[in-house]
């Protein structure tokens, strides 16, 4: 069944919230020819459940919660392609980012293991300072459950030298972590201003 | 002591609706010299003008102020109307008490005292005005036209009829432009060179019709009605006078080069006509390429001549005539989409063609006799697609206009594609179908009717898999993922100014807008003129446009040159620049910022301090000068005053402004 999309329905909150992402990824969405080139060449597509362009779409209509809910952000790899080729300079993939940023501060995560992934990501850069495979490899499974999943590509990578017995940092590697436990905070003081409903910049 | 008389216009309820006239009226009686105020609803109308007159003379005024409109409305009507009075049409100021005053005010109270403030200065700047007169400058009835293409060509041949000598230069060996590279045009599909060339055979054989092909406009001085200029005749190393065009010499040159008409796809000799109906149907020789020119061997083609018109010791030849306008139409030329487009392969790839090339191909006199086939194998491509706006709508990549013709000869391509392979499949790329024009509209629709599939959305990459072009694209209107495995993709690119537009804009004190097109004076009222005034644009010099439009323009180009070859003498704009000699110091300050080059420095010699000094000078070409104002600003000295617009005409204005 076709769903009919009640244009007039978005709210000034909603319209509030459209405008907070365009900010927060510097882009216009306005900008926007919808000719669809980011999504032609976007290598993720086939597992979006909204090709980019669709995304940005329904952000011009004002359809912020349904973009919100969207499994795209949370499939894009962030590769870039669709923010190098588009002909507007629209920067789809920050796009992607501030969409995925609001919708986890609101309490949704429509791709479990992305956000279990950012996670374990970003608490590796919090250790070290830098990303470990190993150890982004071995707690991905752990905590996704899929105990097995690409063990067998462990000897090729040792191999390569990409994992190790030894663990690598950077120097200063306490910087780095009171680098991250701001922007950390910042973002939860974020969240929490998302949850008492009042209308927030996602930057 | 002057004597003033200022008229409050009420412009209906566009001005009174916001100011409240009579408390302007009643200000103005209190302005010094102000002899008599007065209102009227319209002034601009007949009984307007006419209660203005019997002022003049029951109050013997000697200057006037109207409070009305912009100037550009009615600064003329209102001249016109002095002309028939005691005073001269120059002493009359305008305050613009509408446009910028009640138009852009909603409060009454602050519109009535910004309306009060602008009469007050033009009531101060009118006491210091002065009779202006005009003078004639004659005209010289010949006209020069830049660009041998269809604009050039239609412009040149409308001047030719109405009676008066035209020159045209062409850059290129033959006359005939882009649009000579045509196969067929839309919607008629009439052939191009069919209507094209019979153009090109007028054009050579117009008794009033001078052409120098190979030629390019070195220099170019002078101003309306007579402009000197320098062409530049490069050597063709052919006497045109004796050569017949039987084109034996080609027939023997050793040296093949890839051929510029037939945009690579085919070849040319080194002595060569660039196509068969080129006019003038005489041969030139490449000198880059010529095995005589380059290292004095070979020479065979001046062995074979019949009748000796070979000669390898020609030279270009600069020739200075005298023109009184000169109409513009270099065309445009292709976006170099290779060094654009790198995810369409940046022209690694041979069958990824432009539609230019398409129309060569598909061309019955190209380079494949009109076989539609793939440049790097020859065979006929099964699957096509076409891609647009390449280039176009694209401000990443520089252009953010539409070019305007794509569109339709995109949907050309495909159905002449289409007709010559029955059996193939087509796939139009597209953002916006734009077909407004004559019989453009259902030409689209015919194409979808033969079979071409439109998709839209634009195409992300193209990439070579399996001897296939692989072009990966979205159809936004399901939204999914497409793509076309095709045997040849057909770019419909960006047009772009020419090479020449930068060098002649500069030379013709043409401006260029901010995609560098030659600039006309009003987008709407004034789309041939320039800023220039005797210098015309036509065709796609001013911007992208299809051959209906170049050829409309083109006629309208040529119109204008004719009205202003219908008088004897042109009246020169008496507001224009004058240095006093006593105050310049020869700077050259002025010279420099003058666009219109209408400054010179010349030596005078003049009695200073009781005994004769020689110095430089500034002096102002009247024909030239178009009353700008910028050499009055970089004036150190001061001696640079605008006629209308002098110095002390501006203070009185700002001391109106802060002291009354």
């Amino acid at each position: 069944m076709v769903q009919i999309l009640d244009l007039s329905a978005a709210t000034q909150a909603d319209l509030g919230s459209v405008a907070a992402i365009a900010k927060s990824a510097g882009v216009d969405f306005d900008d926007c020819y919808q000719c669809g080139k980011c999504s032609a060449g976007c290598p993720m597509a086939h597992e979006m459940d909204f090709l980019p362009r669709q995304v940005i779409r329904l952000l011009q209509l004002g359809q912020y919660q349904e973009a919100l809910g969207a499994h795209t952000p949370w499939v894009c790899a962030n590769c870039m392609v669709c923010s190098a080729r588009c002909p507007q300079g629209v920067d789809i993939a920050a796009i992607m980012l501030s969409l995925r940023r609001a919708a986890k501060r609101a309490g949704l995560r429509p791709e479990k293991e992305t956000d279990i992934f950012d996670d374990i990501f970003v608490g590796n850069i919090r250790r070290f300072g830098k990303s470990n495979e190993a150890v982004l490899a071995g707690m991905f499974n752990l905590k996704s459950g899929h105990l097995m999943q690409d063990v067998l590509n462990a000897p090729k990578m040792a191999v390569r030298g990409m994992i190790g017995p030894k663990l690598h940092s950077v120097h200063d590697k306490d910087a780095v972590r009171q680098l991250v436990d701001k922007c950390l905070a910042a973002e939860k003081a974020k969240g929490q201003a998302a949850q008492s409903g009042g209308e927030v910049s996602p930057s | 002591m002057s004597r003033i008389g200022v008229f409050i216009c009420h412009c209906g309820s566009n001005i009174a609706g916001t100011v409240d006239v009579a408390r302007v009226v009643e200000a103005a009686r209190s302005f010094p010299n102000v002899v008599v105020a007065d209102d009227n609803k319209y002034t601009c109308s007949d009984p307007g003008q006419q209660s203005i007159k019997e002022a003049i003379v029951e109050y013997n005024l000697d200057r006037i102020v109207i409070a009305s409109c912009s100037p550009r409305m009615h600064e003329l009507t209102f001249r016109k109307m002095l002309k028939d009075t005691s005073i001269n049409p120059y002493m009359l100021e305008i305050a613009n008490i509408r446009e910028q005053c009640s138009w852009v005010h909603k409060d009454i109270e602050a519109g009535t005292v910004k309306a009060i403030d602008l009469v007050k200065m033009a009531t101060a700047k009118v006491d210091k005005d002065t009779p202006l007169f005009t003078t004639t400058i004659p005209i010289n009835k010949r006209a020069l036209v830049i660009g041998g293409g269809i604009a050039g060509m239609q412009a040149a041949l409308d001047i030719a009829d109405a009676g008066y000598p035209v020159t045209i230069v062409e850059a290129e060996p033959s006359l005939g432009g882009k649009m000579v590279m045509l196969d067929k045009t839309f919607p008629t599909m009439d052939c191009s060179a069919c209507i094209c060339t019979p153009k090109m055979a007028d054009v050579g054989s117009h008794p009033n019709i001078t052409v120098k092909t190979l030629s390019e406009v070195e220099q170019v001085s002078g101003y309306v009605g007579n402009f000197e200029v320098t062409i530049r005749e490069k050597a063709k190393y052919v006497d045109y006078a004796t050569c017949t065009g039987c084109g034996l010499c080609e027939t023997k040159c050793p040296t093949k080069v890839a051929s510029e008409f037939d945009q690579g796809l085919g070849q040319r000799k080194a002595i060569y006509k660039p196509f068969a109906q080129a006019v003038p149907s005489k041969p030139t020789i490449d000198a880059a390429h010529c095995r005589k020119l380059t290292s004095d061997k070979c020479g065979v083609c001046e062995k074979l001549c019949p009748t000796k018109a070979i000669n390898f010791a020609d030279e270009d030849k600069l020739t200075t005539e005298t023109y009184g306008a000169i109409v513009v139409a270099i065309g445009y030329k292709l976006i170099d989409w290779g060094a654009l487009y790198g995810e369409y392969g940046g022209g690694r790839y041979s069958d990824v063609i432009s539609g230019l090339q398409f129309e060569r191909l598909v061309n019955a006199s190209g380079p494949t006799e009109g076989h539609i086939t793939r440049p790097s194998d020859g065979t006929e491509p099964k699957t096509v697609a076409i891609i647009k706006c390449v280039g176009s709508r694209d401000p990443e990549k520089g252009r953010s206009y539409c070019s305007r013709a794509c569109c339709m000869y995109g949907a050309k391509h495909a159905h002449q594609y289409l007709d010559k392979v029955p059996d193939g499949r087509c796939y139009v790329f597209y953002m916006d179908v734009r077909t407004p024009g004559k019989g453009y509209d259902e030409f689209y629709m015919n194409t979808q009717h033969d079979g071409a599939v439109y998709l839209r959305g634009r195409v992300s990459k193209i990439f070579e898999q399996g001897g296939k072009l692989i072009c990966k694209g979205e159809d936004t209107l399901i939204g999914k993922q497409v793509e076309v495995a095709a045997d040849m993709v057909v770019l419909e690119t960006a047009m772009v100014p020419a090479d020449a537009a930068d060098r002649l804009g500069s030379m013709l004190g043409v401006t260029r807008d901010k995609d560098l097109w030659l600039s006309e004076a009003h987008p709407k009222l004034r789309p041939v003129e320039t800023n220039s005034g005797g210098i015309y644009l036509a065709g796609t010099c001013q911007g992208p446009k299809d051959i209906p439009d170049s050829v409309a323009q083109a006629s309208a180009a040529a119109m204008k040159v004719a009205i202003l070859f219908s008088k004897d003498e042109l009246e020169s704009n008496a507001m224009i620049a004058g240095s006093d000699a006593s105050l310049c110091n020869g700077c050259g300050a002025c010279v420099n910022i003058c666009p219109y080059s209408a400054i010179t420095l010349e030596e005078v010699t003049r009695r200073e301090n009781s005994r004769m000094v020689t110095r430089q000078v500034s002096r102002v070409n009247p024909g030239l000068c178009q009353g700008c104002g910028a050499c009055t600003v970089a004036c150190k000295p001061g001696a640079m005053d605008l006629k209308g617009f002098s110095d002390e005409q501006i203070m009185k204005e700002v001391e109106a402004l802060c002291q009354w």
